[in-house]
C-alpha cells in the first residue's frame, strides 16, 4: 500500500545549523506515528515544513504517492494536512462555530453568514468522533482541553486527512491528556492518520503505533512500542544512556526550616483556593506537593514567596514570621523560588542573559555599589554559570529570550541555586523540558537537598513528585488530605489520593483515578 | 564648564557605535540598528521630492510645454529646494570653505550659522525626546510631554523673572531646575494615578495636557502677564542673571543649553544602563510579572520613571525660555513634546539615537525655514516628510522590501530557534 504521506531526503539549513538532515518518513493511512526528539532535535522545522511555513532546501513530499509543493498552510490545508499547534489559535470572544468557519466561511445568499449550517456541520462531526463539542460556546468559557478539540474540529471541518499534533499535551491536565488519547485512537479508527510529535516517552509508550527518533536533525531509529522500552527510547533520543531514576539517598532532615499554619488565601476572584492549609518543610528533605494542576498550589507557592497576600494563617520562615513580607524580604532571608512559569514570572525575556542571572540580587555587593552596577562582575557571574549549569547559550549578551525553553529553565536553575539558600521552592521545575534537561535539574536538586536545603517541590507530574520527594504532600481542592512519606507507596495510592479519596474509608474502586495516578 | 561637557558629547556620540544594552557593544556594528532609520529618512526626502514636485504650478506649466521641458522642470525645482533646505540646514559650502580660509571672524560665525541654528532647534527635541524614551523603557507612554513642557516653562519664567538680585551661577541653574521641578509634578500626577488606581497614563497624561494649557494660558494672562502687554499672554522679560548664555552676539543663538542636553543625554544613559535604578525601570517596563518575582516595587517605579520623564520635559521648556525666548508666550512650543514621540522611536528609545533623531529634525525644521523663503515651498512639506520618516521607521518591514534588506540577525535567531523547538 502506498503511504498515505512520505518525506524523502528532507534538509533543511539555517544558518550555521543543519536543521533537517536528509529525513526520511512515511506516514501509513490509520497510524499514529510518533515523531519522538529533544527541544530542538528538528521536529517542529520538520512539522513547519510539511505545513508550508518553510521551504526544505532539499527533498520531496509525497501525497498518496503523488509529489506536492506546499508553499503555504493554505497548500497544506489543500492536501489533507492540518495542524493542532501547541498554542491554539483561537479568538476568544468568538464561538466555536465562528473560530471553526474563520478563513472558510459558508455564507448565505449576498454574502451573510451562514452560522447555521456550519454549526450544524460542526455537531455532526462532534458527534461522529465523540468530541463533545458545543459550537454555540464562546471560546473564553471552554477549558483547554476543549478549546484543543476545537482545534481538532477545523481540520475536520477542512477535510483534513492527516493531522499533525504538535506538543499537544504540554497544556492539558492528566484527565484532558488521556480524553485526547481517546480522541486520537478514535481518529485514526476512522481512517485519519496522526503524526504525533512529542518529548514525553511515556506517551510514545501509550498511544503510538510506530515510533521515529530524531536527533539533532537526522533521523536515527525507527521502531514501535512494542519492541522498545522507555529506556532505550531515551538513550535514542539523547544519544547516550540516560538515568531516567534519580539517585537520591535517604534523607537526614535537620532543623525546621519552613512551616505554614492554617493559611488561607483567595484568588482573585475571592473563591478560596487554599483552604486552611498546614505545613512543614525540614531542611535536608524534599517535600512534594502533588495535585492535579489548579488545586490551590500556585496560591500556596505564591502566599510562601510573598506574592500573594494571604487571607489567615501564619508562614514561618528559618523562624522569622513572613506572612506579610514582600518577596525581596523572604528572598534575602534565604529563600529562593523557580517560578511555574519561567518566561512570564522568571526571566526578562529581552534582557541578556547575565542580567537574568543577577534579577534578584543585582543591587547587592559585589554586582552593585552603590547605585553603580558592576558590569564586569555580572559577566563574570555569568561565565561562571554559563560553564557551572551547562547553559547553552552563545555568550552572555544573548537575550534570554532566544535561548531554548530548557535553557531558559538553566538560567533561572543556575540563578536561584547558585546563591546560598535555606530553602528553595521549586514550582513545575521541568515543565516542558526535555529528558536531558531534566535529568540535569533533577540532579541539582537532590544537591541543593543533600547540602541541607529544604526543598518544597510543587509538580503535577507525579513521575517527578514520586522519583524526587521524601515527603508527599497530595493536594486537593484547596487542602491538603495527605502527608506521607515516600516509602513503598505506590503510584496507585497517591493518584487515588490526587482523585480526592481518602483510601482509609471503604471506597468504590474508582476507573478515572486510577488513570490518573497512571498518567 | 561646556569643555567638560564637550566631552560628554563625545561621549555620547562614541555610544552610538554601542548597542541597546552596555553590555552588548562587543556584537553588532553601526549600520546595523541605523540601516531602517537612516534608508527611512532617504526614503522620506525621495517622497519628499516627488511631493515638491507636483505641488508645483511651474512644473505643471512646463509639462504643459513638452514632457522633457517637464521632467527638467521638475528636476530644478526639487534641486533648488533641497539646496535651499540644505544651505538653510548646515550653510553654504563654498562660503564656509572661504570663511575658513580667511580671518574675519564674524563672517565664520555668519557661515556657519545655519548649522548652529540647526543645533539650536534641536535642543529641545532632545530634551523632549529622552523625557518620551525614558516613559518607553520603563513601560509607560508618556503622551504628556507637551503638557509637562508647558509647566517646566511657566515654573522656569516664573523663577527667572521674579527673583532678582541673585548671582547668576546661582540663579540659571536655580530657574532650569524649577522648570525641571514642575514638569515633574506634571508628570508626578499621572504616574501616582497609574500606580496606586492603575488609571492608564495615556490617558491621564492627555488630560494633563489640556489642564496645562489652560494654566499656563491663564497665568499668562493673568498672575504672571507683562505689564503694559494690555493683557497679551506674554510674561515678563527673564532677568539677566537667569539667561543660558549664548556663546556669540545676535543674530546667532547658539547657546549652552545644547551643550546641557548632551550631558542630560549621557546622565540618561548612565541612569538607565549603568545604576540599578535604571535596571529596575527597564525590568518593570519590560516584564512587571518579573520584576514583581524579583522583589521589585512597581509602584515606586512607574512613579519615579514618570516624574522623571515629566522633569525631562519640563528641561525642554525651561531651556527655550532660558536660553532662546527669554520670555514665555503660548507660541512657545511648535509641538516640541508630540514630535518627541516620534524621535523616541526613530531613536530606537536610546538616548543616544534620540540625540541623533533630534538633531536631524532640528535640522530639517532649521533648512525649512530657508526653503520656503528662497523656493516659496510651504514648510509643511517638511511635516509630511517628518510624517513619512516615522511611518517607515514604525512599520520597519516596507523599507526592509524596498531596499530588500534582510531581517536583523537578531530577531531571525528568535523565529529560528522557536521555530525549531525553542518552545515546541
Amino acid at each position: 500500500m502506498t503511504p498515505i504521506l512520505e518525506l524523502k531526503g528532507i534538509t533543511k539549513r539555517f544558518p550555521g545549523v543543519l536543521a533537517n538532515d536528509h529525513i526520511d518518513l512515511s506516514l501509513n493511512k490509520g497510524e499514529i506515528l510518533a515523531l519522538l526528539g529533544e527541544n530542538g532535535a528538528g521536529k517542529s522545522t520538520l512539522m513547519n515544513i510539511l505545513y508550508g511555513l518553510y521551504q526544505p532546501d532539499e527533498g520531496e513530499i509525497l501525497v498518496n504517492g503523488e509529489k506536492v509543493t506546499i508553499n503555504s498552510p493554505t497548500d497544506a490545508i489543500n492536501q489533507g494536512i492540518g495542524m493542532v499547534h501547541q498554542h491554539f489559535m483561537l479568538i476568544p470572544v468568538f464561538t466555536v462555530t465562528e473560530n471553526v468557519m474563520l478563513g472558510n466561511e459558508a455564507v448565505k445568499k449576498a454574502g451573510f453568514l451562514d452560522r447555521k449550517k456550519a454549526g450544524d456541520r460542526i455537531l455532526e462531526i462532534s458527534n461522529h468522533y465523540n468530541l463533545k463539542v458545543n459550537p454555540d460556546d464562546y471560546i473564553r468559557d471552554l477549558p483547554v482541553g476543549v478549546q484543543q478539540r476545537v482545534e481538532i474540529i477545523k481540520l475536520l471541518y477542512r477535510e483534513a486527512e492527516i493531522l499533525i499534533f504538535d506538543e499537544p499535551t504540554a497544556v492539558l491536565t492528566p484527565q484532558e491528556a488521556d480524553e485526547l488519547f481517546k480522541i486520537m485512537r478514535s481518529l485514526v479508527e476512522q481512517g485519519k492518520s496522526i503524526i504525533f510529535i512529542t518529548h514525553k516517552l511515556r506517551e510514545v509508550m501509550d498511544i503510538a503505533d510506530r515510533v521515529m527518533v530524531i536527533r539533532r536533525g537526522a533521523m536515527v531509529g525507527e521502531t514501535t512500542p512494542a519492541q522498545a522500552d522507555k529506556q532505550s527510547l531515551a538513550a535514542m533520543m539523547v544519544g547516550r544512556a540516560v538515568n531516567l531514576e534519580v539517585d537520591r539517598t535517604e534523607s537526614t532532615p535537620g532543623e525546621l526550616v519552613c512551616s505554614v499554619e492554617n493559611l488561607t488565601v483567595a484568588d482573585k476572584f475571592q473563591n478560596i483556593v487554599v483552604d486552611d492549609i498546614s505545613l512543614e518543610v525540614y531542611s535536608g528533605e524534599i517535600v512534594g506537593i502533588a495535585g492535579v494542576q489548579g488545586n490551590g498550589q500556585t496560591e500556596l507557592v505564591n502566599a510562601i514567596t510573598g506574592l500573594q497576600k494571604s487571607l489567615s494563617g501564619k508562614v514561618t520562615l528559618l523562624g522569622e514570621d513572613v506572612t506579610k513580607s514582600s518577596p525581596r524580604q523572604i528572598t534575602e532571608l534565604g529563600s529562593a523560588h523557580v517560578p511555574e512559569d519561567r518566561q512570564a514570572d522568571g526571566l526578562v525575556l529581552p534582557f541578556p542573559v547575565a542580567e537574568n542571572l543577577v534579577l534578584c540580587t543585582y543591587y547587592k555587593e559585589p554586582f552593585a555599589k552603590g547605585v553603580l552596577l558592576q558590569y564586569p562582575v555580572i559577566l563574570k557571574n555569568a561565565e561562571k554559570l554559563i560553564e557551572d549549569f551547562d547553559i547553552r547559550t552563545p555568550n552572555a549578551f544573548t537575550p534570554v529570550g532566544s535561548l531554548s525553553g530548557g535553557n531558559q529553565q538553566k538560567v533561572i536553575i543556575a540563578r536561584e541555586l547558585s546563591r546560598p539558600i535555606k530553602f528553595l521552592v521549586a514550582s513545575q521545575p521541568t515543565r516542558g523540558l526535555d529528558v536531558g534537561s531534566i535529568e540535569y535539574i533533577h540532579k541539582r536538586i537532590v544537591q541543593k537537598r543533600d547540602e541541607g536545603c529544604g526543598v518544597l517541590l510543587v509538580s503535577p507530574e507525579l513521575d517527578e513528585i514520586m522519583e524526587l520527594s521524601d515527603r508527599i504532600a497530595v493536594m486537593y481542592r484547596g487542602k491538603i488530605i495527605a502527608v506521607v512519606p515516600n516509602k513503598g507507596i505506590t503510584k496507585e495510592y497517591i493518584g487515588l489520593l490526587m482523585a480526592g479519596v481518602v483510601p482509609e474509608e471503604p471506597i468504590e474502586f474508582d476507573e478515572t483515578a486510577v488513570v490518573e495516578a497512571t498518567f | 564648564m561646556s569643555e567638560e561637557k564637550k566631552d560628554l558629547g563625545q561621549e555620547i556620540l562614541k555610544e552610538i557605535n554601542q548597542d541597546q544594552t552596555p553590555t552588548e557593544h562587543v556584537r553588532k556594528p553601526f549600520l546595523g540598528k541605523a540601516a531602517i532609520p537612516l534608508l527611512a529618512i532617504v526614503t522620506g526626502l525621495i517622497i519628499g521630492a516627488l511631493l515638491i514636485a507636483i505641488t508645483s504650478q511651474s512644473v505643471y506649466a512646463a509639462f504643459g510645454e513638452s514632457i522633457g521641458k517637464g521632467f527638467s522642470t521638475a528636476f530644478s525645482e526639487i534641486g533648488t529646494a533641497y539646496k535651499a533646505l540644505f544651505t538653510g540646514a548646515i550653510g553654504d559650502p563654498v562660503r564656509m570653505i572661504n570663511a575658513l580660509g580667511g580671518d574675519d571672524a564674524k563672517e565664520l560665525r555668519q557661515a556657519f550659522n545655519p548649522f548652529l541654528e540647526s543645533l539650536v532647534q534641536s535642543t529641545p527635541y532632545i530634551f523632549a525626546g529622552l523625557a518620551v524614551a525614558l516613559g518607553f523603557r520603563s513601560g509607560l507612554f508618556n503622551i504628556g510631554v507637551e503638557g509637562q513642557l508647558f509647566i517646566g516653562a511657566a515654573c522656569a519664567t516664573f523663577v527667572g523673572y521674579s527673583i532678582t538680585g541673585l548671582p547668576a551661577w546661582i540663579h540659571m541653574p536655580l530657574a532650569f531646575l524649577a522648570g525641571a521641578l514642575g514638569g515633574a509634578l506634571w508628570g508626578f500626577v499621572p504616574g501616582f494615578l497609574k500606580a496606586k488606581t492603575g488609571g492608564h497614563e495615556v490617558i491621564n497624561t492627555i488630560m494633563m495636557n489640556w489642564i496645562a494649557f489652560r494654566l499656563t494660558e491663564w497665568l499668562l494672562s493673568g498672575p504672571m502677564t507683562r505689564p503694559g502687554s494690555g493683557g497679551m499672554p506674554i510674561s515678563p522679560i527673564i532677568q539677566k542673571t537667569a539667561e543660558i548664555p549664548q556663546f556669540f552676539p545676535s543674530p546667532i543663538r547658539f547657546h549652552l543649553g545644547f551643550f546641557m542636553a548632551l550631558a542630560v543625554a549621557y546622565l540618561i544613559w548612565w541612569l538607565l544602563f549603568k545604576t540599578t535604578w535604571g535596571l529596575n525601570l527597564r525590568t518593570v517596563g519590560t516584564n512587571p510579572r518579573a520584576a514583581r518575582y524579583a522583589g521589585l516595587s512597581t509602584t515606586k517605579s512607574i512613579i519615579l520613571a514618570m516624574s522623571l520623564s515629566g522633569a525631562l520635559a519640563g528641561m525642554a521648556g525651561a531651556v527655550q525660555v532660558l536660553a532662546v525666548n527669554r520670555s514665555m508666550a503660548l507660541g512657545l512650543s511648535s509641538g516640541y513634546g508630540f514630535d518627541s514621540i516620534a524621535l523616541a522611536l526613530i531613536g530606537n528609545t536610546h538616548p543616544a539615537g534620540v540625540v541623533l533623531a533630534s538633531i536631524l529634525f532640528g535640522t530639517l525644521r532649521n533648512g525649512a525655514t530657508r526653503m520656503m523663503v528662497v523656493s516659496s515651498i510651504p514648510i509643511d512639506i517638511v511635516d509630511v516628510v517628518q510624517a513619512i520618516i516615522l511611518m517607515f521607521v514604525a512599520a520597519p518591514a516596507i523599507i526592509r522590501s524596498i531596499y530588500h534588506l534582510r531581517k536583523p540577525k537578531q530577531e531571525e535567531q528568535q523565529i529560528f530557534l522557536s521555530g525549531w523547538g525553542g518552545q515546541s
